[in-house]
């Protein structure tokens, strides 16, 4: 985020898109509700799906799943030709603006309305209330990232950011909500295959001149590594021997989870590293067990990039150990010594190598959290950021033309299936599924059918169905309900016993390698035609 | 907003003029009673137990719902002020269940505090005592209407900070309590299970089902941390009773969601005590994953390692790294690929 949680409530309006803030971030969705109770904010919703937010929002955008570009495009498009955008901050503090504009203008409302389905006069709207907002904030998830036009979806929010002057002052900024407790932290520490810590690319032989020198190695690798769905389609191709998995269950969050089973299968030796015999790691050759997050001490970082302490109040169950031990053991029989590696240590070599974690440690974390960038020890964080300028030079506008998503509804599979959470489980359930009292209040997945679809396939409410894709089928039970749109259906991945990724499109975002999993083209089957269909990767 | 002057019980102080009188006590040190106050919300002014004098006032005022002014002068314990109180707790006791043995509140009730602060053993006041039935409709929270003061604290977290109003006062006049309308079951409420108003309640009127019976808040230590699930990042405090979390609650006023959780971060931790939890490492023996002592692993794996490293090079292995874990974990594990392996196929499912 480049702005703080706490900041949203400073919003005069606030655009939320391809988030379902109050279930998939909900102490977020809390600042956001609060503004516009107690404030008068302005929410503007945009999301294929009747969320909960929408009866918070002064217009809901249900715009079809995978036209995010379009919508935008024709959001700017009025902002422009109503003379709307803040000129003075794109004229200071952005490059790019022609080239832009240029591509915007084909955007007309009555176009991007076309490809979005949302009415050209409701883009015209939420324009005009974006745009003459004093401030006006961006927030948005998985919703914007997980599409075969992740990259363009986020550009196009800057692009509104910048146009309007949102950026680099309170109430405003774009504001991506993570998925999971830490990945900005695992992105911060370098678990990526292209960066170290902080974002230093390890192509720069500077850099790992400066690594080389700290971890006492001679030799650091400078071509960038692969991502984890190239892992994955390099096993399928043998080049991948041994795989070592720290604490993910991909066998449920990856998208086409056949493709998975047999490249985990093809490994010839797998590693994983957990609190539980996760599907994962059924398929491995030696299991570690470790400890959780109570268990342990650590820091974590949030979406709004504050550092915080993870502290240990119990010990771990029987023989179960922190994953830094297992990291040092395993190191220790490779010929190198990690040294110490209790946690405070750790993170003053993480601070060492780190400008943006410069100022963080134990010491001063005990006083409360720290928002990097904190470059030095007498740094008080950077709760907002990009006040002054960019952190690197000059905003630079994008020029975004919509793309259809990968796979488009047809004949043979008619509806569009989009994947998401709900409020009460967590990402593959490992834990909340099995707390019975969660477990209780949201005991099994069921498809979200639009009732005129279902009356269509003759669905009705609590009946037992398949949902087919050309990659995969699953059986589960059919909530029908207007929240989600007539040939739109909505499916959790929660749940092992019908896995929404059996079915979603692995096609990746170019650039990030996010896979599309909020778009992909199925049928529903019911009755004798779903005979065969049987499921389920459960361990629970 | 302003600096201003202020005097409390002879005290000379200095605050600023969007604070009200308890507030500015409270930031110096300075206790007025309070019951249906809560940080969290709006003063309601509603309970009456934080009257205070206030020199050149016509009659008492709310030290919750009064700001401050220029030049006030606050007294909060007066002979008058005391015996209020004490009547005020007595006419709350007389319709109160005097179950504290067995309350779950016990030590972490704000009326029991305050009996026992003003001395209020019994009550003068005979009068109709209610029992409600108690309601435990859903797997989480329970309702005992008998031990509720009516401070509204959980109609209001409800509505003003969740922005859900499942509750609202039921009943007229003495029946009056914050129930469902329609008395309805919570499960078929809009209730999104987030426990504020368990956290608020300042009595055992609403209560956490899951940490009914397993320890006392003086029988536990509090250990702050982070929340283990979205990136939102609140924090927690674990209460641990003899090596067992038994509840979980949030410091109000201090991270992301200020005392607020959801329901996972609230109700989610009992995965940690779960059966199913790994013990052992396992190794895989004919076709079977079976128990095996860490020494054999930690082995088996470095040799894989070191073969595949002497063999078909470093980026033949590859390494997943975990949003779920460390920051410290995540930078020991890319140390380890590229550092010791020696490759930069390192990558986390962020992209999930
Ligand atoms: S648990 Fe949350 S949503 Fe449910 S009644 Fe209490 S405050 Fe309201
Ligand atoms: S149930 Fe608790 S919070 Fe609600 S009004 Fe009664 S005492 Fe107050
Ligand atoms: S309590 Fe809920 S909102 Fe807060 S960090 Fe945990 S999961 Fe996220
Ligand atoms: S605390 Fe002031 S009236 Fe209740």
């Amino acid at each position: 985020m480049t702005n703080s949680i706490e900041d949203l409530e400073e919003a005069d309006c606030i655009l939320a898109i391809g988030s379902n803030t109050t279930e998939g971030h909900p102490i977020v969705g809390l600042r956001i509700k609060r503004a516009v109770m107690r404030d008068d904010c302005k929410l503007i919703v945009a999301e294929p799906r009747h969320i909960r937010l929408c009866y918070y929002a002064q217009q809901w955008l249900r715009h079809r799943p995978g036209s995010d570009v379009a919508l935008l495009n024709g959001m700017m498009n009025v902002i422009l030709s109503e003379g709307l955008e803040d000129e003075e901050f794109i004229r200071e503090r952005c490059e790019g603006f022609k080239e832009f504009k240029k591509v915007v203008e084909e955007y007309t409302p009555e176009r991007a309305a076309e490809i979005c389905g949302v009415e050209a006069d409701d883009i015209r709207r939420a324009a005009r209330t974006f745009a003459t907002a004093d401030s006006a904030a961006i927030v948005y998830a998985m919703g914007i990232t997980q599409h075969t036009t992740g990259v363009d979806n986020v550009l196009s929010l800057a692009n509104l950011a910048m146009l309007t002057g949102n950026l680099g002052k309170e109430g405003a900024g774009v504001n991506p909500l993570r998925g999971q407790n830490n990945v900005q932290g695992a992105c911060d520490m370098g678990a990526l295959p292209n960066v170290f810590t902080g974002y230093q690319p390890v192509t720069d032989a500077a850099v790992r001149d400066r690594f080389e020198h700290a971890w006492d190695v001679d030799y650091l690798p400078g071509n960038p590594g692969l991502t984890l769905m190239e892992m994955m389609d390099g096993a399928h191709k043998g080049d991948i021997d041994v795989l070592y998995i720290m604490g993910e269950n991909p066998v449920i969050s990856d998208p086409d989870v056949e493709h998975l089973k047999e490249a985990l299968d093809k490994v010839d030796f797998l590693v994983v590293q957990d609190i539980f015999l996760t599907e994962t790691a059924r398929y491995a050759d030696v299991v570690f067990p470790a400890a959780s997050f109570a268990e342990k001490e650590g820091t974590f970082t949030n979406t709004d990039r504050r550092v915080q302490r993870v502290r240990k109040a119990i010990e771990p169950p029987g023989e179960a150990r922190d994953d830094s031990w297992i990291i040092a053991q395993i190191a220790s029989r490779l010929e190198y010594d990690m040294g110490d590696v209790s946690a405070p240590r750790v993170m003053d070599e993480i601070a060492s190598l780190t400008p943006s974690y410069g100022g963080v440690s134990y010491a001063r974390l005990e006083e409360g959290a720290i928002t990097w960038p904190c470059p030095d020890a007498g740094h008080p964080g950077t709760p907002i950021l990009h006040i002054e300028k960019f952190t690197k030079g000059k905003g630079l506008f994008s020029p975004v033309e919509y793309k259809p998503p990968a796979e488009m509804p047809d004949e043979e599979y008619p509806l569009i299936l989009t994947t998401g959470r709900l409020l009460t489980h967590y990402h593959t359930g490992t834990m909340t599924r099995r707390v019975r009292e969660l477990d209780e209040l949201v005991p099994r997945n069921r498809v979200w059918v639009n009732p005129a679809d279902a009356e269509r396939l003759g669905v009705e409410e609590g009946q037992e169905v398949a949902v087919q894709s050309r990659r995969g089928a699953i059986k589960l039970e059919a909530r029908v309900t207007e929240k989600v749109g007539e040939g739109v259906v909505f499916v959790p991945f929660h749940f092992g016993e019908s896995p929404a990724n059996a079915l979603t499109n692995p096609a990746l975002d170019p650039v990030a390698k996010i896979p599309e999993y909020k778009v992909a083209a199925v049928r529903i089957l019911t009755g004798k035609s779903m005979a065969g269909i049987e499921y389920s990767i459960s361990t629970i | 907003m302003e600096k201003i002057h202020m005097n409390i019980d002879g005290k000379d102080i200095e605050t600023t003029s969007d604070r009200t009188i308890l507030e500015a006590a409270r930031e110096n040190g300075l206790r007025i009673p309070s019951l249906c106050n809560e940080q969290r919300m709006e003063p309601y002014g509603a309970c009456r137990i934080c009257l205070v004098e206030v020199e050149g006032a016509r009659g008492l005022l709310p030290a919750c719902y009064t700001t401050v002014t220029d030049g006030m002068v606050v007294r909060t314990a007066t002979d008058e002020l005391m015996r209020i109180r004490r009547t005020i707790l007595e006419l709350i006791l007389s319709d109160h269940p005097k179950d504290c043995m067995t309350c779950e509140s016990t030590g972490n009730c704000e009326l029991q505090d305050l009996a026992y602060e003003y001395g209020v053993k019994d009550h003068r006041f005979r009068g109709e005592e209610h029992h409600y039935e108690v309601l435990a409709d859903n797997p989480l929270i329970e309702r005992d209407y008998d031990k509720c003061i009516l401070c509204g604290r959980c109609i209001r977290i409800c509505r003003e900070v969740q922005g859900v109003g499942v509750y609202d006062f039921v009943n007229r006049g003495f029946d009056s309590v914050p129930g469902i309308p329609y008395n309805k079951p919570m499960m078929e409420s809009p209730c999104e299970f987030c426990g504020q108003c368990v956290s608020t309640c300042p009595t055992g009127a609403i209560i956490s089902i899951p940490s009914k019976g397993k320890g006392r808040t003086w029988q536990v230590e509090k250990v702050r941390t982070t929340c283990p699930y979205c990136g939102c990042g609140c924090q927690l405090d674990l209460h641990v009773r003899d090596g067992e979390i038994v509840e979980v609650s949030s410091p109000v006023m201090v991270g992301p969601g200020q005392g607020n959780l959801c329901v996972k971060g609230r109700y989610g931790y009992p995965f940690v005590h779960h059966e199913d939890r790994l013990t052992r490492p396992l190794i895989r023996k004919g076709g079977e994953l079976v128990p095996a002592g860490w020494e054999e692993a930690l082995e088996t794996v470095s040799k894989h390692l070191r073969k595949a490293m002497d063999g078909k090079g470093p980026d033949s292995i590859a390494f997943l790294s975990s949003a779920r874990c460390t920051n410290e974990e995540n930078y020991l594990l890319q140390k380890l690929a590229r550092a010791v392996v020696g490759t930069n196929n390192v990558d986390h499912c962020a992209r999930l």
